[in-house]
Parts: structure tokens; C-alpha cells; sequence
């Protein structure tokens, strides 16, 4: 799981207010190289909840991140470099997503986390 | 990269072993897949340097596919731990694990685990809905919600008028067209072959979904 899908997940369990974001419990994290396209990281600059970014990055041991962040760092080449290295290359391979109302825990295996619900959270 | 250079790479993914009836799962075979991605770029350039979501996406052949024709990042979702874990495979083989991410999760609850998930483009073989009443329309909402531009999405030629209602309703009139016609079973032949049973032919949807 990258972060650029950590990003657009939020617990869904029946009653919780805010499952987002999903706090991290990294057992094993690897990073793929990917391409480098600033073009794409402009046009997706405005979906992204920095702070949840951030706080994801840190957990799985990026932590070079700003701690805020303006359109205008979208020019330079630092910056872009590290934002796309948090949201596209580093991977949760092994770990769990926590709901951070509840603490229920969502498996991460081999890379995929699983969302579905028990019969008694829906 | 050419037409037959995708269906070659698409040939090598594993299919399911076991495909399961309650799902109506059935693979998307080398060449659909190929045919309507290869469209797609040609047609759209919707797919190189943007971010992509498959809705069930199975063993991930539209997924590796797409990566293929150089989507920036894509999104395979797919409710079915066995399907994920061999198209998890699929991409290791493929070498796009760097642009490929999987995520199980229930079509019908995609709303609520990925209320902010919006990506350029969805494409997607969904189920037929002829076992499961209903299932091609839930992809269908799921994949307007989340795609800003456009939804790509195989349905079968013989349910081309209820398709077409359905987009009017949910889209607005003029936000659907069929593409092209693809013979789902015969690996050496597409375009319009009136004289094949229709069964066998699926609709090659564009669903626009950005106010033009």
C-alpha cells in the first residue's frame, strides 16, 4: 500500500464519525522506484490531506516532509522529489491500518489492505 | 507501444483458477483487454500520466495493462482475497509493482472507505449482473463517483439499451457512447460481427463524467 492510497481510505465501521486518517502500524516497509513526473504531482497536489501525508510518511520512516506546505513549493524540484517519494514509492508491505476512533485494526498483507467489514460493523 | 506488443505482455497474466459463481467472476481475457486500452490511449489519452482506478479488478489485467501504456499510478479494487493475492503476483511478474496498488474492499462500500478517492480515469469489466441482479449498476454509481473525467467499462452488447437509459439517468443525456464492439471469446477477431451470436459481443463504453 502506498501513501497515495493511505490518503483516500477512512474507516467505515458503522457509527465512527472519523475514521480518517488511519493511523499506521508498519511491520515491514519497502520502497519501489517509480517515475518521476511533477506534472502528475501538481495535478494531484490539491486531493491530497497533507497532514495525513505527513504523519503517514513519518510513521513508515519518511520524515522529511514539510510541516505545511503552499502551491508555490509545487515549483521546486526539492520538494517535489520528496512528495513523490512519500506519496509513490514508499510501500507498506506488511502492517495494519488503525482506525483512529475506534483502534479496530485492518490488516495489511503482502501489500494489500483489507477494508471488508464484519457482519456486526456494517 | 503497439497493439500486439500489450496483448503479448497481457498473455503472460494469470487468470482465475476458480473463478466463483457469486461473484460473476470471468476473466478479461489478453485480447479485450488490450483492444480497449490500446482505444482508450489512442482515442483519449486517458490513461499515460494519470491516476487510474480498476473497479474489480480480478488477477489485474486492465490494471498491469494500463500501467503498461504508462499511467502514472493505478488502483486495483477487488473484494476477493484469492483474486488479489494471484493478480498481486501478476504484477510482481509484470515488474509495475511500482505503479500498481491493490486494495480489497467491497464495491457497494466504496463510498464510505474511500470517500475521497477520485482519479482521473475508471476502467472496468464489471460483472454482467445476470447472476447477481443489480451488480453492474452498482459499479456503475461506484465508478461515477470516483472518476473526474471518464469511466471505461465492458458491458454486453445485448444490454446496450438498458446501459444507455441508465447513463441518461444517472449521467445526463449525451455523457454516454459506445466505442466499439469486441468479441469477448474469440481471441483472433473484433470490430462489428453482426453474424456472432450477440452473447458473446460486449460494448465498449465511454461514460464522460467532467461538465464539458
Amino acid at each position: 500500500m502506498k501513501l497515495i492510497t493511505h490518503n483516500m481510505l477512512s474507516c467505515h465501521i458503522k457509527g465512527v464519525k472519523n475514521g480518517f486518517p488511519f493511523k499506521i502500524q508498519a511491520d515491514k516497509v519497502e520502497s519501489r522506484d517509480a517515475d518521476f513526473d511533477p506534472q502528475f504531482l501538481r495535478n494531484i497536489f490539491g486531493r491530497i490531506e497533507w497532514d495525513a501525508l505527513r504523519d503517514a510518511a513519518a510513521s513508515l520512516g519518511v520524515d522529511n516532509l514539510p510541516q505545511t506546505v503552499s502551491a508555490e513549493m509545487l515549483e521546486d524540484d526539492d520538494f517535489l522529489q520528496a512528495f513523490h517519494h512519500a506519496l509513490l514509492e514508499v510501500t507498506l508491505e506488511e502492517g495494519a491500518l488503525i482506525c483512529p476512533e475506534t483502534g479496530r485494526k485492518f490488516s495489511v498483507s503482502k501489500g494489500i489492505p483489507n477494508l471488508l467489514l464484519n457482519e456486526d460493523e456494517t | 507501444m503497439k497493439l500486439k506488443e500489450l496483448e503479448s505482455l497481457l498473455q503472460t497474466v494469470d487468470v482465475f483458477e476458480e473463478p466463483k459463481a457469486e461473484l460473476e467472476q470471468y476473466p478479461t481475457g489478453a485480447h479485450v483487454a488490450a483492444v480497449m486500452l490500446h482505444m482508450i490511449e489512442g482515442s483519449y489519452q486517458d490513461l499515460e500520466g494519470h491516476f487510474v482506478v480498476d473497479l474489480g479488478c480480478g488477477t489485474g489485467m486492465l490494471s498491469i495493462g494500463a500501467a503498461a501504456l504508462g499511467s502514472q499510478q493505478v488502483l486495483g479494487i477487488d473484494v476477493d482475497a484469492d483474486a488479489l493475492e494471484l493478480a498481486a503476483t501478476n504484477i510482481e511478474e509484470a515488474e509495475c509493482s511500482c505503479s500498481v496498488d491493490l486494495l480489497q474492499a467491497s464495491i457497494a462500500d466504496l463510498e464510505h472507505c474511500c470517500p475521497r478517492l477520485k482519479a482521473h480515469t475508471v476502467i472496468m469489466n464489471p460483472p454482467f449482473g445476470t447472476r447477481c441482479k443489480g451488480a453492474d449498476v452498482a459499479f456503475l454509481q461506484a465508478a461515477f463517483q470516483i472518476a473526474t473525467h471518464a469511466v471505461y467499462s465492458l458491458h454486453k452488447s445485448s444490454t446496450r439499451g438498458h446501459l444507455q437509459r441508465l447513463a441518461d439517468r444517472l449521467l445526463g443525456k449525451g455523457r454516454a457512447q459506445v466505442m466499439c464492439q469486441i468479441n469477448f471469446d474469440l481471441p483472433s477477431s473484433y470490430g462489428f460481427h453482426r453474424e456472432r451470436s450477440k452473447d458473446i459481443q460486449v460494448d465498449l463504453w465511454r461514460f464522460q463524467t467532467a461538465a464539458s
